[in-house]
Parts: C-alpha cells; structure tokens; sequence
C-alpha cells in the first residue's frame, strides 16, 4: 500500500479549526438552554428533544452497509416523573460542557460526572449517583446537540494498544510505533485528525485482537514486524477511539482490518460493532463503521481442522445460545450465507473457544502458524 | 340394727368425723346478700385496693349521673378524692382516701336514704326495662360496705331534695347482718354543697370563686356522698382518671370537676389515653359547635374539668314492658304468679298489659292456642299450659320492641366527646337502628378517631361503653372487642394481622344502649357476646370503618401528590441555577416560572390519576358522608423523603456571559433572600415544604446515597 504523510487541514491550524468548532458547539448548548429558559418563562412545559437510541430507531444502510440513526425523538419533560431527573442531569452536564469549551480544558467522562455530582440543594440526593448514570447523558448530549464527544470536550480513558509499522503524530508529538517495547502505543480516546495525524506507514493491512494477553503474544512474537502489519487490540469491546483510528486507518490509508476475536457470540457481536457500527452509537457510525473489516478467526471449523483438544472447549450458555440466534438475525448477518453458516456451525459445536485455546497446539502457533496461513489463504468471513 | 352396730364398731370404734343432720342444721342459717357480698367483694369490683376506689367512684358517678337525667338537671358532678394519710410512707401500699361526689340531681327523700345507701340490692331500676346506668341496685351501698369494712367509718351524706329547705346531713353504717342501714347522725344543715369542699386547695378554691367548682346557684338541689375506704390512688389503665375521662367522653352533656388526691402511688404511671392532653385547649376546626370552639379538657391547679360539649340532655327513655320473644318460662310463671296476686284478671289482659308489642288480637290468638279463653284468669293456667304459651310466644310473628326506651348518645355527641378527649385529626362516628336480642331492644353505636397525636405503631385503643357508663377491664372478654377483631380493618387501609386488633393511630369507641345490658358479671365489666350484639356492633365499625377508608385514601393521594411535587421542586433549583450559567438568565425568575408551573402540573395531575389510572372527581371533605370530623392542624405534615428549601441563587449574571467578580460581589438583597417557603396552592394540601438552614447541603456527604430513589408514584406505603 502507498506510503502516506498526512497533514491535514488545508491552510488553516488545527487549533483555528479547533476554536471555529468550538464556537459552533457553544452555540448549539446556548440555543438549547435558551429555548428551555423561554418556554420556562412563558409557562410551557421544559422539554429536551433527544434523538432515541434505541435498536427501533437504528436502520441498516445496505447501501453504505453501516447502521445509522434514524430520526425518531424522545421527548423528555422536566414534569414527569420518569424524566425529572434526566432533565436536570442534561441541564447540568449542558452547562458543565459549556464550561469546559469556555476554560479550553478537556475532561474524561469520569471528571465530568464528578463536576456535575453534587447534593441538591436543601436535600440528601445527589444529582448523580454514579457514573453510569452521568455517561448516558453525555451520550444523550451529544445526540441532542449533533455534536460529537470530542466537540463537547470530553474523552473517555485511553483503552487499546497500537505497534506497528507506522509513525504517527499526537497532538505535535512524533511517535514511532515501532519502537513501543511490550506495551505499545495506548490509543486515545480522540483520534480525529486535529490531534493523530499519520505520518508514515508500511504497514500493509491492521490486525486488530481482541484483547490484551492475544496482543501481547503477537508484539512479542513480533508479528507485525515479520508480516509488515499494525497490531491493535481494543480491551474486548472496542472503544470509540480504538474504532475510530481503526476506521482512519483503512479510509485514509487504505489498510485492511482484519480481526482476530473468540469464537463465541461476544467475538461475533464485536466483529459486527466494528463492521457496521452498534445502536447506542449509531450516531456516529459513519466515523467508525468499517465495512470491510474481514474476521479472520476463531472459525467453528478450527477445532477439528487445527486438531484441537477437548480441553479448550467451554459449552455454550443458554444465554449465548440466545446471543447466537439474535446475532444470526442482524440484517447484515441475515443475508450473508458465509456467516449464517458459521454461527450455525458455533451452535452445532456447542462449545465456544478463546483465541487463546490455540496455544495448546503450541505456545506461537497462532503468531507463526495459523494466522500466517489463513491469510496467505484469503481464508476469513466478510 | 345390729349389723349397723357391728360395722359402726369394725371401724376402729373412733367416732364418726361428719356432723349429724341435727347438728348441721342448728348452722344452716340464711345468709343475707350482704354477707355474700361482704366475702365475694370482688364480684362487685372491690377486688383490690385501686379498683375498689374506681369502683366507688364509678357507682357514685352512675348514680349522679341517672338521677340527673331522670329528673332533667344537666348534670354537674364534682368527684374529690382526699388522701387522709399524706404523710404515710413513700413504701406504703395503700392509703385511706375519702372519695366524694356531689351532683346537682334532684336529691333523696329523707326516708329513702337508709334503703338507698343502706341496703344492697335496693333501688329503683331492676324491676323495670328502661335504659339506665345502673341496673342492680348493689353499686353506690356495696361502696359504702366496702369502706365500712376496710376503714370502720360510715358514709356520709348530704342530700337536699329541696331548693328551699337545708340538706339533710346523715351517717349511715351498714348492718351487714340485716342488709340495713344503722344511722349515727341525722341533722339538717344549710351547708350545701358543703363549704369544706371548696376551700381543700388553691386549685379548688380558685375555680369556686369562677363559679364553676360546686356553686351554691348550680347545686340548688343535689346529693354529696363521702365514703373513707382502703385504696390506692394511681394514674393509668384502669384508673380513676381514665373512668372520668371516658365517662365525660360518653356523657358530653354532663361537667365533671376531679380533684384527685395530692399524692400518687408512684408505680405504674403510664399514659391515659394517648394523644390526650389535658392543658392543650387548641383549636380544631369541628362541624360540631362552629359557634364555640369545642369543649376542651382544662386543668387548673390540680382541678381537671371536663367541660360540657353538648348543651342538650339525652333524650329522656321510656319504660317499656318485656317482649314476648325476651322471656323465659320461669319468668313467665313468676309474672302470672304477681299478676294473680295484684290483679286477679284474666290472661287476656295478662298478655295485652304485661307485654309489649301484645295487641288485643294477638292476646285472643294466644289464649285461644293454648286452650284458654278471653276470660280465663290468669291465676288458673296450668303450668303445661304455661308451657305452651312460651312455645306460642316462640313461633309467633310480632313486631320487635319499642325503640323509643333507648337513648343513644348519637353521631354529633360522639364526636363532640372523642374531640374533646382524644387529639385525632379524623373522627367519624355512626349509629345503627335499634336491634333486638332476646326480647331487649339494644341500640350499638361507634366512633373512631384517627392520626393526630395517637401512637401510630401500637394496637388500636378500644373504648367500651354500656349505656353510657366506661367499661374499664376485662376487655377482652367483652362481644365489642371480638367485633373490633372481627371488623375488616384492611379493607379501610388500616393494618390488621390476622383476627386480632387493627394497628395504627386508631382509637376505637363502642356504645351498647339497652334497657338491659347483659354483662358478664355483676361488677358490669364486659357485654356479653350474644350474636345479635356482635353483629350490630361489627356494622356499626364498618360504617365507621369506610369512611376512614375514604379518608385515608384521600390522604394516600394528596401524599402522592406531595411526592410528586417533591420530586419536581427538588430539581429545579439545580436547573435554574444551570440555566443562569449557560444563558444568564435570572435564575430566579426561572426558578419561580418553574416553581409555579410544577405545583399547577401536580394540582392537575392528581386530579387525573387514581390508583387505577382512572379520572378521578376532586372530592371534597363532605363526600365523607355525615358524622365525620377533619381536624386538619392535627394532620402530622406528610414525611418527604428530604424537605426541600428553596435555593439559594447569586445575582443575576449579566446576559453576556463574562466571569465578572464585581457583579456577584454585589448582591441584591432580594435575590439573595430565599422566599420563605410558599404555602402549597391547592387547598387541603399538606404542607411538604419545609424551612431548612442551607447549610445543610455543605454538612451532606457528597457521597452516593446507599439507596436508589424510586420515582415511581405508586408507593403502597401509607405513612
């Protein structure tokens, strides 16, 4: 693949673009806030439009082959019972987000929740109480407002790695992923392109696992070094950052993502999350989707065809059996007969396996052996 | 005969143990009732030292208080109890008290007073159905024993049956032998009600000089009986107070006066009826007297007073004749008996004059049935005949007795005297028609009072009444307890376990008035548990029992209502102030625009909702039907699960939002005064809000609260 030196932006800083975002963002919590002042004002009952975020409102694009939001609104009302509370916490993080675009600070979802948590005024109840109450509400925020998490100032803990070949710039900072040592690169939760900017890559395609001990075996048995590839791994379910560099990755240099995930309904569900994008964001699906992410393994078929022991079997739940089915029904799953098989082939098993369960075979096989050859195969699920 | 001697001599020869037939009948002699009751004191009430002073109390109180109605005086009696060995020691079980009563009756005839107080079973009210406190004749002369015999003292007594001639001053012991009286003194006096009386304390003396502590005006006429006896003078259950207070709770017409003694027996000291307060005189709004404020319970010096609540007398009873229905055959037999001996006429008259509910033609149909013509005498029936005519009684269809005997005390006396001597915030009181039991007409009121000052986590307090008088032990015994029990409490959002008392702040009242009330026992403690009663008096509490329903569900929804309103008020502070921060808008006015618009969406709201999601009509206190009381400065302020104070808000911030300190520095003194805390729009509505200091809020650990809130409205919980 081409060798590429990104700098974006045109004639203008990123710290210009940074500031004209800014002002946009501000707008848009002022326009909201004082709509809510007015109708209060005025007697009419305080409501919040949030774009729903639920699985009814979130339609496949086969076109595009991403899920998006679609344009179905929750009401939310001050005087309702149900929603008091919500309302009060949007409000609250509205105005702690417009606090922080003013200050030129950045905050982690953790922070925000402590700077919105405190005890209403005159009682013993906390506005919030923990912080999955608080992230929701950013979430709905964001929705709200059409503004992304990084537009409202707020990140989310660094949670991935990154080796490879590859140099990149963070935040003006030169960083050359092929000098990480055993930890690697941590990926941030903002990649947009005001702060990463890819600088030099020979990488020829991502091979993203899906956690850290997977990763660790690969960094150490230098794959991405022997198979000129970036090596990514997203602590399980991949974060927006992780998702969104993978995506970066593959559109502007044109690297494919190739998965390596368990085989079991979670490593499935992962694979889609990264394909197509999941519900809760489907918002921000055309920042993250990445319809050509290949899954390469675990497969079904590699119990028998490695020669797997029994011992790595661990049986389905009833649960994952539930998983399985659902899964088998997404639309982007439904119509494509290569993984109706698959999952069809999980179910017959019984069993679901780690990627770890190939080390039995030998403590490289997956970084020497088995990943090697199923890509000089072409042998994954699209 | 000489085998009899052989076995009398086989026995050893000892002499026989047993007396001879001879021998034992130079003992057999007739015991007089007296004797019987100087033994079996315990039968009359005298059991121990406490209960014997509540029972001369209460015999004399019953006496008054009859005499009084029967002549129509409005009754005003005095009840002091003098302790005549105060300086006894602390460690004593007893004392010797003098209790006296006077009352402003119509006094006693010279030559009644020696059968009166003088002989038991004496008086005027058992030979006849008519309803009235006392029914033996044992009571006020079984006192007198009683102290004759414990302390050697006579009673004393002043009487005056005429407003213009002097009392009669008289000291009468008991000859317990002959069931008669033995006078030691006999004068006329013009002290009466007597001066010593007056002058016993500051208390006494201060409320004579008010005119309402033995006035010369009011006790024109009147009877004052003293009687020294071996007692124990304590406060609580089963005491002197809780008689009077409950008899002035069942007789809202009478005015009481207690002087009790100076000391108290230091053991036992519990509270009287909960929620009573004797000194608090404040105001509840009552439908019962708009134009004065109701009667409260007042004490001065020592002297408590039970006022009048009433101004009106019962309705006075009428006498009437047994019910065919009512009799039994050995009745029947002795009234043919003293008809014979009085009349000499014949069984047709009999029948039409001895009974009620007999009419001329019935009278025939009887005679006829049983053989006996219109002429028969009554003198000549068979005793199978007799017979006979009980059954014919038995299967005949005849129109339950009069009602017109029976003077219930009724629905606004009863909540003029539960709200005199209970501090409740709900009263409702109901009373049935007159039912029958065995012939006797009977009539069953209720009347419960709920919330207020009454402890809410205990057993309901059950309040028994038997033609007015305060039925103090032997609770459960009584038919009114079981029907208590057997009332499905539940169904009027009450608790209830299973068949006992319903728990809660509930005081519950019950009143048989009957020309004979069946008790247990001569000392008239519990009612019988005849079927006929129990189920009247069951009735009579549901009628009670729905309306307290209906209120407590009204209540269960203005507390929702309250929660609702909670809910929102908490958070708009927190959004007023966010909202000032993003756009700079006067937090304030937002917070009063939002305030406003929270309580007119709670007002309507509840409106709206019902348990069951159905629209429910606003309904006002007087769907509670008739004989109920709201008391609603009694009604404890609904607990929020935080009170709520309204924010403090820094000055306005000027639109432009700039961080300028100059501007916050200034602040205007309105704005930074919160409004006190606004009283809720909708009438009736409890009041929620509370003033708190904000400097709680910094006191309050930031931490999160252990317990998820739940924000649902529908909390079964009631208080």
């Amino acid at each position: 693949m081409a060798k590429k030196t990104t700098e974006q932006g045109g004639g203008r800083g990123p710290t210009e673009r940074m500031k004209e975002r800014d002002v946009a963002t501000q707008k848009k919590i002022l326009a909201l806030a004082e709509d809510i002042a007015q109708r209060s004002l005025k007697g009419k009952e305080p409501i919040v439009e949030i774009p729903t975020r639920t699985k009814s409102n979130t339609l496949w694009n086969k076109k595009k082959g991403i899920l998006e939001m679609g344009d179905a609104t929750a009401e939310r009302p001050l005087f309702d019972l149900k929603t008091a509370k919500q309302f009060m916490q949007t409000m609250l993080h509205a105005s702690t987000i417009k606090d922080l675009i003013e200050a030129q600070k950045t905050s982690s979802l953790r922070g925000v929740f402590y700077k919105a948590k405190h005890t209403v005024a005159g009682t013993k109840e906390n506005t919030f109480d923990t912080q999955d109450e608080s992230d929701p509400i950013l979430e709905d925020l964001e929705v709200a407002l059409g503004a992304l998490r990084e537009e409202l100032h707020v990140f989310a803990e660094n949670r991935g790695s990154m080796v490879g070949n590859i140099t990149i710039v963070d935040k003006g900072d030169e960083i050359d992923c092929r000098r990480m040592g055993s930890g690697g690169y941590a990926l941030p939760s903002i990649v947009e392109p005001d702060i990463i900017q890819f600088k030099k890559c020979e990488a020829k395609f991502v091979l993203h696992v899906e956690k850290g001990t997977v990763w660790n075996r690969f960094n150490e048995d230098r794959f991405w070094e022997k198979n000129n590839c970036i090596l990514t791994h997203g602590a399980g379910q991949p974060p927006r950052g992780c998702r969104r560099l993978l995506q970066r990755l593959n559109q502007e240099l044109k690297l494919p993502i190739i998965c390596v995930l368990d085989n079991d309904p979670w490593g499935h569900y992962i694979y889609s999350v990264i394909k197509q994008g999941s519900i809760s964001l489907a918002f921000e699906s055309s920042r993250l989707a990445i319809p050509d992410a290949k899954f390469l393994g675990i497969r079904a078929k590699d119990f028998r065809e490695c020669g797997l022991d029994d011992a790595v079997k661990i049986d389905l739940t009833d649960n994952d059996i539930k998983r399985a089915k659902e899964i088998a029904a997404y639309p982007w799953f439904e119509a494509h007969r290569g993984w109706q098989k698959e999952i069809n082939a999980l179910l017959t098993n019984g069993f679901k396996m780690e990627v770890e369960s190939l080390i039995t075979k030998d403590i490289s096989y997956v970084t020497e052996t088995y990943v090697p050859e199923r890509l000089k195969a072409r042998d994954w699920l699209e | 005969m000489e085998s009899a001697v052989k076995e009398r001599s086989s026995q050893g020869g000892t002499k026989r143990r047993g007396a001879t037939a001879e021998e034992m009948s130079a003992r057999q002699k007739e015991v007089s009732v007296s004797e019987f009751f100087v033994k079996n004191r315990h039968l009359l009430g005298f059991d121990n030292a406490r209960k014997a002073l509540l029972t001369t109390v209460k015999e004399a109180v019953d006496n008054s208080l009859d005499a009084c109605e029967e002549a129509g005086i409005m009754p005003d009696i005095a009840v002091i109890i003098e302790d005549l060995e105060p300086k006894r020691p602390a460690t004593a079980k007893q004392s010797r008290y003098r209790v006296t009563i006077v009352d402003n009756g119509p006094g006693i005839v010279r030559k009644q007073v020696e059968n009166i107080f003088g002989r038991l079973l004496y008086g005027s009210k058992f030979h006849r159905l008519k309803m009235s406190r006392g029914q033996q004749g044992i009571g006020i002369s079984a006192a007198g024993m009683n102290g004759l015999i414990t302390t050697g003292r006579p009673m004393l007594i002043y009487t005056k049956p005429n407003a213009k001639q002097p009392a009669h001053h008289i000291e009468l012991a008991m000859n317990t032998k002959t069931n008669r009286a033995e006078v030691t003194l006999d004068k006329e006096t013009k002290d009466f009600p007597p001066e010593r009386l007056r002058g016993l304390s500051a208390g006494t003396k201060q409320l004579s000089q008010e005119g309402v502590f033995l006035s010369p005006e009011v006790f024109a006429t009147g009877t004052s009986v003293s009687i020294e006896l071996e007692g124990k003078y304590q406060k609580g259950r089963g005491s002197v107070d809780e008689f009077l207070e409950l008899t002035a709770i069942a007789n809202p017409h009478a005015r009481i006066v207690f002087v009790p003694p100076s000391r108290v027996a230091q053991e036992e000291v519990d509270d009287l009826l909960p929620g009573t307060s004797a000194a608090a005189a404040e105001d509840g709004k009552s439908k019962v007297s708009k134009s004065d404020a109701p009667a409260q319970t007042t004490e001065t010096g020592g002297v408590t007073v039970f006022p009048r609540g009433v101004t009106e007398l019962p309705p006075e009873t009428k006498e009437i004749q047994p019910h065919p229905k009512g009799i039994e055959l050995g009745i029947l037999l002795q009234m043919l008996k003293d008809y014979e001996a009085s009349e000499k006429g014949s069984l047709y008259d009999f029948l039409q004059t001895r009974f009620c509910r007999v009419s001329a033609n019935t009278a025939s149909k009887f005679c006829s049935a049983i053989g006996a013509t219109s002429r028969t005498r009554a003198g000549d029936i068979e005793p199978q005949q007799v017979e006979k005519l009980f059954k014919v009684f038995e299967d005949e269809k005849l129109a339950p007795p009069p009602t017109d005997c029976l003077a219930p005390i009724g629905v606004r006396q009863l909540l003029a005297g539960l709200l005199k001597g209970v501090k409740a915030e709900f009263y409702a009181a109901s009373t049935r028609e007159a039912a029958v039991y065995r012939g006797r007409p009977f009539q069953i009121e209720a009347a419960i009072a709920f919330g207020g000052d009454l402890p809410g986590d205990q057993a309901a307090r059950v309040i028994r009444f038997a033609n007015r008088v305060p039925l103090l032990f032997q609770q459960s015994a009584c038919s009114s307890f079981k029907a208590v029990e057997e009332t499905p409490w539940k169904n009027y959002a009450m608790q209830q376990p299973r068949g006992s008392l319903p728990i809660g702040p509930l005081v519950v009242m019950i009143h048989m008035a009957s020309v004979w009330v069946p008790f247990t026992s001569e000392s008239k403690e519990a009612i019988a548990d005849y079927d006929e009663i129990r189920k009247e008096m069951r009735l009579a509490l549901m009628e009670c029992g729905r309306k307290l329903g209906t209120y407590l569900r009204k209540r269960q929804k203005m507390r929702r209502e309250g929660e609702r309103r909670d809910v929102f008020e908490r958070y708009i502070g927190e959004i007023a102030k966010a909202l000032n921060a993003i756009t700079g808008e006067d937090a304030k006015r937002i917070y009063d625009a939002l305030l406003e618009q929270a309580r007119r969406k709670t007002a309507v709201a509840d409106q709206q909702l019902d348990e069951d999601g159905k629209v429910v009509k606003d309904d006002e206190e007087d769907d509670f039907g008739e004989g109920v009381i709201v008391v609603e400065s009694a009604i404890a302020p609904i607990e929020s699960a935080a009170p709520i104070a309204p924010p403090v808000f820094d000055a306005p911030k000027a639109k432009e939002s700039k961080p300028s300190k100059s501007a916050t520095a200034a602040k205007p003194a309105k704005a930074a005064k919160p409004e006190p805390a606004p009283k809720p729009a909708a009438k009736g509505a409890p009041a929620i809000v509370t003033k708190k200091d904000l400097s709680s809020r910094a006191e309050t650990e930031p931490k999160p609260a252990p317990k998820k809130k739940s924000f649902s409205d529908d909390d079964p919980r009631l208080f």
